[in-house]
């Protein structure tokens, strides 16, 4: 973990700030974002962890390149990024499949506009339908799997055009207990197995400290990075060794205890909504 | 292994077969009304002009089909049908493609549109046959409008009811406007667009009907029941109303198999 100092930043987010125009804040627009400063050295996995409204949905969508409209800088390898590119693949909550496709084809959904042969691609769907433990099911349709496959195909499509960055967009919160922690563990293995970049954002604590590196723990209104926990466990992890359980409970803390919460966040100065409305513009906030 | 399987297929079969052996339960009511209406006609309680037996409508049915007459009518009024269907069904789908892809386009011509179908079809009538005739083509006409509306309303909305997170998929993998048009709009809307034909399909049968009753020219099954009630006819009145039945119920049940066919394999 110490020479990661030395390594390239793959991910550069500096000083990202977003607004959103609002009737309802205070000054006719609402701060969703504010001075986000994020290095995310090569291969590193990272865990946005934070409560529903801290804009961390906002912040993937800015680095996806959904969203152009921000204050700051997002740099991949040095470069500001400029709308939604290869080198950059996600993972959302709804798995997003094509219902008239079935899983092979999903999977090369990634792969339509990459410069590979069609037996290239054939490989690499092959390759990635291994990867997520998939064979066998790909002729089945997204309705005939279960929601945790669903998902699977879903991290094998975002991966199959060989992304550096891969972003995560709460990818198991809409997944039961049992299923959500075997995800885990293989999302950990394929992270391992392919050392690429990861970008977790996520409201589940466990799952944050479990998988990152590092852990940013987000604070809403406006949504800002309260504090960064380096976690210094080796992978794979256990979920009861002591060590991670003390990690946990430490992040828990910031949104359990009262105490410790800034006067903002115990009793809100303005009214604000949970969910943004952005008058004129269709609702289409992932959070 | 081996046991889940039989387990899922136990609880598979057992339905059906009960849904099988209850099927008979809808015949129950067709069956006692032809019983009430054969036992009413011989007792010889109502004027027998205007209820006849159900052994004088198939003596009818047997003599429409044997000279030939039905498949005349019958050939006539589908071919009409078929026209007015398919020249409707085109130009809706274009209309419809143009209104859900076209954001301009749709605010030019969306508001005359939905004013426009708002017009019951069949005050259509009185101007088309002033503009047209009373033949042939009037009725093409008036089978093509019938047609047009449900495919336009269902292809444009079905398109514009595409999911905006599969849109988003596709500006996550750079697809160009052409292949978000051809590999996530249209395959999402297919269904809605399967719907408008569907209805197109027997909403021009019905209006075939309607055409050969109100404009009054040529062959037809329409035709046929005019004849018989001019006549006094209720036998021909009577089959006539069942061969209208029984063609808009095989059209009905085609595009079922059509569609299982096509989407088989999806949900929607």
């Amino acid at each position: 973990m110490t020479t990661e100092t030395l390594v390239a930043n793959e991910l550069d987010i500096r000083g990202v700030g977003k607004r959103y125009a609002s009737t309802q804040a205070a000054g006719g627009t609402l701060q969703v974002l504010q001075n986000i400063d994020l290095h995310i050295p090569s291969g590193q996995f990272v865990s946005i962890v934070g409560a529903s409204g801290c804009g961390k949905s906002t912040l993937l969508r800015l680095v996806l390149g959904l969203d152009a409209e921000y204050e700051g800088q997002i740099l991949l390898d040095g470069e500001p990024i400029a709308g939604t590119g290869r080198e950059r693949g996600i993972v959302f909550q709804d798995h997003r499949l094509f219902p008239w496709l079935t899983v092979a084809q999903n999977i090369a959904v990634g792969l339509r506009n990459a410069p590979f042969t069609e037996g290239q691609k054939r490989e690499l769907v092959a390759e990635h339908v291994a990867l997520v433990g998939l064979e066998g099911f790909e002729r089945s349709y997204p309705h005939q799997i279960s929601g945790g496959m669903a998902q699977r195909v879903a991290i094998a499509r975002g991966l199959v055009n060989r992304p550096r960055v891969l972003l995560l967009d709460e990818p198991f919160g809409a997944l039961d207990a049992l299923t959500r922690s075997r995800l885990q563990g293989e999302l950990q293995r394929i992270w391992q197995k392919e050392k690429i970049t990861m970008l977790l954002v996520t409201h589940d604590v466990e799952e944050a400290v479990f998988l990152g590196d590092q852990v940013v723990v987000m604070q809403p209104h406006p949504g800002r990075i309260r504090r960064t926990v380096r976690v210094g466990l080796p992978h794979p992890r256990n979920r009861s060794d002591p060590a991670f359980i003390r990690l946990r409970d430490d992040v828990l803390g910031d949104f359990l205890d009262p105490s410790e919460r800034g006067p903002s966040e115990v009793l809100p100065a303005a009214p604000v909504p949970a969910i943004f409305p952005v008058p004129g513009r269709p609702l289409q906030l992932a959070w | 292994m081996a046991r889940s399987v039989d387990a899922a297929e136990l609880a598979a079969v057992a339905p059906l077969t009960a849904q099988g052996s209850r099927r008979w339960r809808g015949l129950v009511l067709p069956a006692a009304a032809v019983a009430l209406w054969w036992f009413t006609s011989t007792l010889d309680l109502v004027n027998s002009a205007l209820l006849v037996s159900p052994v004088q409508v198939l003596d009818t049915a047997w003599e429409m089909i044997s000279t030939g007459r039905l498949w005349r009518a019958l050939s006539a009024s589908l071919a009409r049908e078929l026209t007015g269907f398919f020249i409707g069904t085109a130009s809706g789908l274009v209309l419809g493609a143009l209104l859900g892809l076209w954001p301009r386009f749709n605010r030019m011509v969306g508001p005359s549109f939905n004013t426009f179908k708002q017009i019951s079809l069949f005050a259509w009538i009185p101007l088309i046959s002033v503009w047209f005739g009373l033949g042939d083509v009037a009725k093409v006409v008036f089978l093509s409008l019938a047609a047009l509306v449900p495919v336009v309303v269902n292809t444009a909305g079905g398109i514009r009811g595409t999911p905006a997170n599969l849109l988003e998929v596709a500006r996550v993998y750079g697809y160009t406007r052409w292949q978000t048009v051809t590999q996530v709009v249209l395959p999402s809307a297919i269904p809605s667009i399967f719907t408008g034909v569907y209805l197109a399909l027997i909403y021009s049968w019905l209006a075939t009907i309607g055409a050969e009753y109100l404009l009054v020219s040529g062959r037809g099954v329409g035709n046929l029941l005019i004849e018989g009630s001019e006549h006094f006819q209720m036998d021909l009145v009577i089959f006539g109303m069942v061969a209208i039945g029984v063609v808009g119920w095989l059209m009905n049940a085609s595009a079922r198999v059509l569609e299982r066919h096509i989407f088989k394999g999806r949900t929607i």
